[in-house]
């Protein structure tokens, strides 16, 4: 049997694969922070929550309405999508001439909020959501039995982010976005109207959270604290590829997934902290994160 | 005629502190005026309170008949005005054409893409470079190229030849009064009055805050030792 420092392949193989589903939800979820951050300025606390808001609005559709996993798939993000955009006209977008601190601490307050109503009328238990009929059932790789369901998430969240980097890259719109990055005075003296450009984007970030958990729900269980869990991790992601960075953000996330994957199969006990290491290696040698621009 | 751009009793701040005093100017169609001032004397912030960048202030705008006082920022360029700020503001993670596309088309009758690199060759040859590479007079042919293909009706330029290389100053002299042929109307701020007797039509001297001159370009002569006491050139 083949093996690497003395692990059979098959045990390698295994925890990449586990690494870049982990990856896959780091990446989407980064991207949507950075985004987030590097037009409006505000660390987004509520990623998570949104995340969490995804797969749950997923799961009650299912439940109440009987709507199927690829309906949700569509509609649950864009619910999640529709309840930032309220959200940030109503209320973040007073915070933007403020200290920069007011956004955090609101965000953080609307996570707690979010997370608390969940808490309180679904308990903090999981709850299972089934994964849909046509990816359910396996492969035999030869090295290792993949779940479809996986592989489909691995796929579906690289074909997202590069479908949004090329947004921000290749389109009018995103030329908007990117120029709003640096001067959004300018753009909106132009005739753009950066304000709602700000909706959108904060919009766009929602719904990738939320894309995030309806990928998430077959995987995980539903529960309203599966946000507070890989958020931290999400935060520690977007440290080490820079704050604002798009492709930072992308790259760095499924990088730190695989890092963390492969480092259950030397030493799994340092699996967990493995992240916050190689993020604090990051932030002593180049602080502006991997990707982000030296100040 | 009414003037196309008519500005009365403008007073602005930025934040507590008060910096134009009542400023008044008017702009006819068609004509190019040209601010002349110290450092420091509100000529930008004139410009930028025109454009509604700066929102605390009083007084009257109005263009094109409409008035601008309650508009917000972004409506101000759909008006038909277009802004060229003195730190040109050109965008790094934007390419050349990128930024050369950014302001969106606010009335037809701008320069089509290829007019405009007829009329500036280097931007052509560098249109895949990111922006801020290009040189300094190369950015700001490519901020007053981008508002040229807006359809803007009123340019409002900021000091342009600040800091470039007299070649480069005469190019922007021979943009300026091409612009002219085709019926621009153009506020330029300069302190450079040499180069702004070969383009503008008609001069305003600012002082704190204040338009304290008026003049047509044929009386520049007369007015040069009032503008050498108030410039201090
Ligand atoms: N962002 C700002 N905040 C506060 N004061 C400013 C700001 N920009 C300019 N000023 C002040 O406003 C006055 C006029 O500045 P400005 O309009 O830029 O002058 P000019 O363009 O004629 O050189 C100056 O005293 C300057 O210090
Ligand atoms: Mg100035």
């Amino acid at each position: 049997m083949t093996t690497i420092f003395g692990y059979p392949l098959v045990v390698w193989m295994g925890q990449l694969l586990l690494g870049l589903i982990n990856g896959s939800f780091y990446a989407m979820l980064s991207l949507g922070l950075a985004v987030i951050f590097g037009l409006l300025r505000v660390i987004n606390f509520a990623h998570g929550a949104l995340y969490m808001l995804g797969a749950f609005v997923a799961l009650l559709m299912a439940t109440h309405l009987g709507i199927n996993y690829w309906f949700a798939l569509v509609l649950a993000p864009l619910v999640v999508a529709a309840g930032g955009a309220v959200v940030e006209r109503t209320m973040l977008s007073r915070l933007y001439k403020l200290d920069p601190l007011y956004g955090l601490l609101f965000t953080f307050g609307l996570a707690l909020l979010i997370e608390g109503t969940f808490r309180y009328f679904f308990g903090a238990s999981g709850q299972p959501y089934a994964v849909p009929g046509a990816l359910a059932g396996g492969m035999n790789l030869g090295f290792m039995f993949l779940p479809i369901y996986r592989g489909w998430v691995i796929v579906a969240s690289l074909v997202v982010c590069l479908a949004v980097w090329l947004l921000i890259e290749k389109t009018k719109l995103g030329s908007y976005l990117r120029a709003s990055t640096e001067d959004p005075v300018l753009v909106q003296s132009f005739g753009v109207n950066v304000p709602l450009l700000l909706t959108l984007t904060y919009a766009l970030g929602a719904g990738l959270a939320g894309l995030a958990g309806v990928l998430a729900a077959p995987i995980y269980q539903v529960s309203p604290l599966m946000g507070t869990n890989i958020i931290i991790i999400v935060f520690a992601v977007v440290v080490v590829g820079g704050m604002g960075s798009i492709l930072g953000a992308i790259v760095t996330g499924y990088l730190l997934g695989i890092a963390e994957g492969l480092t259950k199969v030397i030493y799994p006990e340092a699996s967990n902290i493995v992240i916050f290491v190689i993020m604090a290696i990051v932030l002593i040698l180049r602080p502006a994160g991997l990707f982000g621009k030296d100040a | 005629m009414a003037p196309l751009l008519n500005v009365a009793g403008l007073q602005a701040w930025y934040g507590e502190s008060h910096i134009l005093h009542g400023v008044d100017l008017h702009v006819n169609a068609g004509e190019t005026i040209c601010i002349l001032g110290r450092n420091g004397m509100g000529k930008t912030t004139t410009l930028r309170s025109i454009m509604g960048i700066l929102s605390k202030r009083t007084g009257k705008i109005e263009f094109d008949g409409a008035d601008l006082m309650n508009v917000t920022l972004h409506r101000t360029a759909r008006a038909g005005i277009g802004f060229v700020p003195e730190e040109r503001g050109i965008f790094a993670t934007l390419s050349v054409q990128e930024n050369l596309m950014l302001p969106p088309k606010v009335a037809d009758g701008g320069m089509s893409v290829d007019e405009i690199y007829n009329l500036f060759p280097n931007l052509k040859e560098r249109r895949n470079s990111p922006g801020t590479k290009l040189s300094g007079g190369e950015q700001q042919m490519l901020a007053m190229a981008r508002i040229l293909r807006t359809g803007a009706k009123c340019l409002l330029l900021d000091e342009p030849t600040e800091g470039l290389a007299p070649v480069i100053i005469q190019a922007i002299g021979d943009v300026l009064r091409e612009l002219k042929k085709r019926g621009m109307t153009v506020v330029l701020v300069e302190q450079n009055f040499r180069f702004a007797s070969k383009v503008a039509d008609r001069f305003y001297v600012m002082d704190h805050g204040k338009m304290i001159a008026e003049f047509p370009v044929a009386d520049l002569p007369n007015q040069m030792t009032m503008l050498n006491e108030t410039l201090g050139v």
